[in-house]
């Protein structure tokens, strides 16, 4: 359980750590919180030549407001979204979810940026950026671009990153008047991947639906947007049997691979027993409970 | 591979140790610095025997290169007991048999240390997902939590007694 | 009264001994071990379960700068290493001998100067394989057509362990009448039947396995510092390996991260590394890690049961009949008594009075890893009380008895003990029914039913487990129990010094349970000394006398004897020594406490210490000075400590989660030397018991690749998943011990695991399930929510 050799550069900016990315190309790769390359590198599943170490470059760090956006810096940790009161009022989905994620001390190291662009269908923040329509800044040595959520899981391991690429910024629109969010993960115990886990953000209109957005970790290739199950709330007033046709809507896009948390079956049940507790507390935070 | 020296203070004391990159901290730590009590329990930063202090927060320290310590405060369990006295987490563990076999103690005290400071009078069910990192095969944790309680109590007591 | 507690000795909830070193970072476990010129060891592992090796190559790896050797089996046969010895009759391959029989099996050992080069390097060594068909599920073991696991055994019909009659098969054992255990099912009014299994887990304590082993070339001696539960058997085993005489061979037990099992075996590791050391002439460390650990270093059970009852109409057991086929793997290298292929798991008649009965267990090969280790557990216990715990829940099921009634109409009473067992053991002594009670009134166990009931008709999933068992510990009289021809004894010497201070050291070793604390309280008690005077040392086979060990409970029942023993012989020449200086005959003084006076006269006193410096300048004409006193103590019996457990589990129908609401642990092991400490160990079993019954497994694919594990996938509760415990005790003292004492920390362990169990088939019995398999995760829960289709 040793890591391979390689050569180590910590870069004290963006733009340093570009270059060496495209000085090294696909011999290199970026070192974040280290929770997933670091395990990859000592079972030699992973064996890059030079890591590039994004930890001393505190523009990536933080969490602001900007334009009436929230703006998170990639490198912001699971356990600096979880006491940010900045989202706690104004996205507490995020650090309701940070919270079920790893463990504390995993936590500290872990970061948000790391977890989206690692692009594992089991980790947790792609299902919330795609249910909060999140925009992501990914810089390169061209310039920035922005990248919806929707447009940047592409597979597993497998995202609209390029190699010579770092995201810095996460941008999410802060929750809406009459609108409740939640997160559900199913999981075996501390510090494990979902077995399944969904997240839902619901705006409400008096008693009727007016948006709906869903999304499901670790239920397929990526984590994805269920959007049929959106559909079958929008404009409606929502009851029990209207939650459990949308659930069942959200079970129809599931196709989980098979492992020790379950087969595709039970997992994709648990998809839809997810998404419809997501829905009713995201449904009882309306208004601000 | 060429060693780079990184420079960091440990327990209270400037230390200068050459590393190659790939070395994890944890490996530093115990063999070329010698502080035994920080163990490897898993090395995939499931068990939290390896907890560190490192600049205010618990890290898993097989899970942090030694090169990324550069100018760091970083503290062992072997820095807890200041000027010879035992910090009154380590006095509770002894009073409320929270160790057995003592190979996950280290960690849990270091993460308890800093727990506390996060959260000065935690509830039981704050305990146990704050100290939810550490693994221990022994105890059944049911002592370990009663050791955080009555540490919790004494150094609350402590600052109290300062206050007045 | 005063002078007692002073003692701090039997009874009293002294502090842990050992908690200074480890709280403050200065424990010294092996991985702490340190030597001038160390070298390390990696272990080359087989990627497949079955393999022929068709090549190996070295050179790269020696090529690498940093190391000095690559040790293959064609390396250790000129010593004749390349094969060892099991604890269980059978061999092993040290280094896979021209095929590898599981993955992870050790193929080659490579000694670096450190261990980041010697992990470069294993990566280095090429080793070409051509696969085979593997064997993994042990009912397919002895098919006609089952591949053949063990070449070197084609054609002996002998594997250690008694007559073989597949090539996969290793042994038959049986035990009891059978003739007249299948009358009496024939004319049985009710029998039941289930296939029950004990699934293949890892006792995984928190540090992993490892040695140090040091050769000195010039006075051809071996120092290895090893996680060892056994040490000095150790040394026996490596003397017979190496031929080094057992005088130059010196075996240390450190500190030891909590072993449950998984270090009382010899591992290739560990050989590896001594032969390295003697080859280089330098010390070399190997240390597993943990996928390591849970890959290739003792599993315990792998039991696959059919446990059959045979009763009245009203519930009476009249006949067991179990029978179990044990998955072994590669080698036999199960760690029990050598002449018990099965352990003792011929307590399976549990708490019971059962007429007649019979049991029969089956070992073969499969191509997974070997062992069969005793998971905090005397042999094969947990396995046995596991299928009479769950069997007589699935009776009472049948005849529609509650739970808690089927066990009071069956217990052994009172007045039957010493109890003579169907299947030949002889219980020293219980008291169950009161005990019985005692849990269901703390509990309010009518109201939990009656709650249960309102809660079925609701739909909701809520159980109740009931666990009642007996244990037998405390291995044992040597007319029945050895390893290796070693019978298993064991051993305390105590030396009190002239200013009434005392050394004393034991055959055992301590891996949490906290001897250096407990062995003093029952000296303190014994010679009138105070606990903090007497210094407990084990582990260092050049020092301590030989001991078996610590493991199946057996500190207190037998070294802790042993202590006793040694310290009443030493009281009696103190008392020799105290009349002499009182000037009256020994029968006319007596003890108190700390002291001897002279009977009628409470004045004329002199207290142990003031006899202990006596010992060395002033004792009766013709008696040796000193004092000092060597006990290996050879049981008469085991010790049958018992616990009565109830667990209430809340199952959530949609995602099959199961939460424990209340789990309540009554254990009675006999006199109780520290309160504290058992507490602790209650505790640390019961969860241990959790962790099994809820989530460990260890699992292969149709091909023997191991799944799961790293500690992602294998099940260590966290504080989170981990209920809280309550407990409770009664006291029935051992006849046969001289402290009343019987073993304690496996309790919960073996009577937590059905507990759990019986608790979550209990929440199903309403609609006719009877048994379901553990590990009871979530997803195997709810596979039974979604049949009986109680999700919807």
């Amino acid at each position: 359980m040793i890591p391979p050799s390689f050569e180590y550069h910590a870069p004290g900016s963006v733009d340093d750590a570009i270059a060496l990315l495209s000085q090294y190309g696909d011999a290199a790769k970026i070192l974040a919180g280290g929770h997933s390359l670091l395990p990859m590198m000592k079972l030699r599943f992973a064996e890059p030549e030079h890591l590039v170490d994004i930890n001393n470059i505190d523009s990536l760090k933080g969490i602001r407001e900007e334009d009436g956006e929230i703006v998170i810096g990639s490198m912001t940790s699971e356990n600096a979204l979880i006491a940010s009161t900045l989202l706690q009022e104004k996205c507490p989905m995020l650090p309701e979810a940070a919270k079920m994620i790893a463990d504390p001390q995993v936590r500290n190291r872990g970061t948000i940026g790391g977890d989206i662009s690692h692009g594992d269908p089991g980790n947790d923040h792609p299902a919330l950026m795609l249910a909060l329509d999140a925009t992501f800044t990914l810089a390169g040595p061209n310039g920035a671009r922005q990248v919806a959520a929707a447009d940047f899981f592409l597979g597993t391991f497998f995202t609209a990153l390029e190699a010579d690429e770092i995201m810095t910024e996460i941008r999410i629109a802060p929750q809406a008047a009459n609108t409740g969010a939640s997160y559900q993960k199913l999981k075996r115990k501390t510090g494990d991947y979902a077995t399944a886990a969904a997240a839902a953000v619901i705006s409400m209109s008096g008693d009727t639906c007016q948006s709906a957005s869903i999304a499901l970790t670790n239920l397929g290739a990526t984590a994805m947007r269920a959007s049929e199950a959106e559909a079958v709330l929008v404009g409606q007033v929502v009851d029990e049997a209207l939650i459990s046709q949308a659930a069942a809507k959200a079970m129809e896009i599931c196709d989980p691979a098979e492992d020790l948390r379950g087969d595709a079956e039970y997992k994709t049940h648990m998809g839809g027993e997810m998404t419809r507790r997501a829905i009713r507390a995201a449904m009882q935070r309306v208004g601000g409970n | 591979m060429a060693k780079t020296q990184v420079s960091f203070n440990l327990n209270g004391q400037d230390v200068d140790v050459l590393v190659e990159p790939r070395e994890l901290l944890i490996h530093v730590l115990r063999e070329q610095l010698q502080l035994t009590g920080s163990h490897i329990g898993c090395e995939t930063s499931h068990c939290g025997a390896c907890t560190v202090d490192v600049n205010g927060q618990s890290i898993k320290s097989c899970t942090m290169l030694a090169i990324q310590a550069q100018g760091a405060t970083v503290m062992t369990v072997e820095g807890l007991a200041a000027g010879g006295e035992l910090h009154p987490l380590q006095q509770a563990f002894m009073d409320e048999h929270g160790l057995q076999c003592g190979f996950c103690t280290p960690g849990m005290l270091v993460r308890g240390y800093r727990f506390l400071q996060e959260n000065p009078n935690p509830s039981e069910e704050e305990i146990r997902s704050g100290m939810a990192g550490n693994l221990c095969r022994c105890t059944g944790y049911q002592n370990i939590i009663k050791s955080i309680q009555t540490a919790a109590a004494a150094l609350n007591a402590d600052t109290g007694s300062q206050a007045e | 009264m005063e002078r007692q507690e002073q003692l701090q000795g039997i009874g009293c909830s002294r502090k842990r001994k050992e908690d200074p070193r480890f709280i403050q970072g200065k424990g010294l476990y092996v991985d702490d071990v340190k030597l001038p010129g160390m070298l390390c060891g990696e272990v080359v592992r087989s990627p497949f379960a079955h393999a022929k090796i068709v090549s190996i190559n070295k050179e790269k790896a020696l090529a690498l700068p940093g190391v000095h050797a690559v040790i293959t089996a064609e390396d250790l046969k000129p010593l004749g290493l390349h094969w060892m010895p099991t604890l269980a009759g059978d061999t092993q391959a040290v280094l896979a001998d021209e095929k590898v029989c599981f993955q992870m099996q050790e193929v080659a050992m490579v000694i670096a100067d450190d261990r980041y080069i010697a992990a470069d390097a294993a990566e280095l060594v090429e080793v070409e394989y051509e696969q085979l068909p593997a064997l993994v599920d042990p009912h397919k073991a002895m098919d006609a057509d089952a591949p053949i696991i063990r070449e070197d055994l084609v054609g002996k019909d002998e594997a250690g362990q008694g007559k073989r009659t597949h090539n996969n098969h290793i042994f038959t054992w049986d035990v009891g009448d059978k003739d007249a255990t299948d009358r009496a099912f024939e004319s049985a009014e009710v029998t039941v039947r289930e296939d029950i299994l004990n699934p293949r887990v890892h006792p995984s304590p928190m540090e992993t396995c490892g040695c140090v082993a040091s050769f000195d070339k010039v006075n051809g001696s071996l120092t290895v510092h090893i996680t060892s539960q056994a040490p000095h058997i150790v040394r026996t085993v490596v003397t017979l390996l190496s031929g080094i005489p057992e005088s130059k061979v010196r075996i240390i037990s450190p500190d030891i991260g909590g072993g449950f099992g998984n270090k009382v075996g010899i591992y290739p590791g560990y050989v590896c590394a001594i032969v390295s050391s003697i080859v280089l002439g330098r010390p070399v460390k190997w240390i597993e890690s943990r996928i390591e650990n849970i890959s290739t270093t003792a599993f315990a059970r792998d039991y696959h049961g059919v446990g059959e009852l045979a009763a009245d109409k009203d519930g009476r057991i009249t006949a067991l009949r179990f029978h179990a086929l044990a998955d072994h793997g590669a080698f036999n290298a199960h760690a029990q008594p050598t002449k018990w292929p099965a352990g003792l798991f011929s307590i399976c008649t549990g708490s019971y009075d059962i007429p007649v009965a019979y049991a029969r267990v089956d070992g073969v090969y499969t191509n997974k890893a070997p062992g069969g280790v005793a998971y905090r557990c005397s042999f094969r216990v947990t396995e046995a009380v596991y299928l009479i715990e769950r069997m007589i829940d699935v009776l009472a099921q049948k005849l529609d008895i509650d739970k808690a009634e089927i066990r009071r109409r069956n217990f052994i009473q009172a007045d039957q003990f010493p109890y003579q067992s169907a299947l030949g053991w002889e219980y020293d002594s219980g008291n169950y029914a009161p005990a019985l009670e005692k849990v269901l009134e703390a509990c309010d166990y009518e109201g939990l039913r009656k709650e249960q009931t309102e809660k079925r008709a609701n739909g909701e999933l809520m159980g109740i487990g009931l666990c009642t068992f007996t244990e037998i510990v405390g291995a044992g009289p040597s007319k029945a129990c050895d390893v290796l021809g070693v019978g298993m004894f064991d051993s305390c010497e105590i030396r009190v010094h002239p200013t009434g201070s005392a050394i004393a050291r034991m055959g055992t070793i301590t891996q949490g349970q906290g001897h250096e604390t407990t062995y003093a309280q029952i000296i303190a008690t014994e010679l009138g000394l105070s606990s903090d005077d007497i210094q407990i040392e084990e582990g260092d086979t050049d020092t301590a006398p030989y001991g078996l060990g610590t493991y199946g409970s057996r500190s207190t029942p037998v070294g802790g004897a042993a202590t006793a023993m040694a310290a009443r012989t030493i009281r009696a020449k103190a008392q020799k020594i105290a009349a002499h200086l009182l000037e009256v005959s020994p029968e006319d003084i007596e003890w108190d406490v700390d002291r001897f006076h002279v009977k009628g006269n409470p004045d004329a006193v002199k207290t142990m210490k003031e006899v202990a410096w006596a010992a060395y300048n002033n004792v009766p004409e013709g008696m040796e000075m000193g004092l000092e006193s060597v006990n290996y103590y050879d049981p008469p019996n085991f010790t049958y400590p018992f616990g009565i457990y109830l667990c209430v589990v809340d199952i959530d129908r949609h995602t099959g989660e199961t939460s424990i609401r209340r789990f309540y642990a009554l254990d009675d092991c006999g006199n109780r030397i520290n309160p504290m400490i058992i507490e602790g160990q209650i505790h640390g079993g019961l969860n241990e018991a959790f962790a099994v019954a809820m989530g460990q497994l260890i699992s292969f694919d149709e091909e023997g690749n191991l799944q799961g594990n790293t500690l992602m996938d294998y099940f260590i509760p966290t504080f989170v998943e981990t209920p809280h415990w309550e407990t409770d005790y009664t006291v029935t003292p051992s006849p046969h011990h001289p402290l009343g004492a019987k073993g304690v920390a496996e309790s919960p362990h073996v009577g937590g695991i059905p507990c759990f169990s019986n608790a979550v088939v209990d929440a199903f019995a309403h609609k006719g399930v009877t048994h379901v398999d553990m590990p009871h995760t979530a997803f195997n829960v709810w596979k039974t929510i979604h049949e009986l289709g109680l999700d919807s």
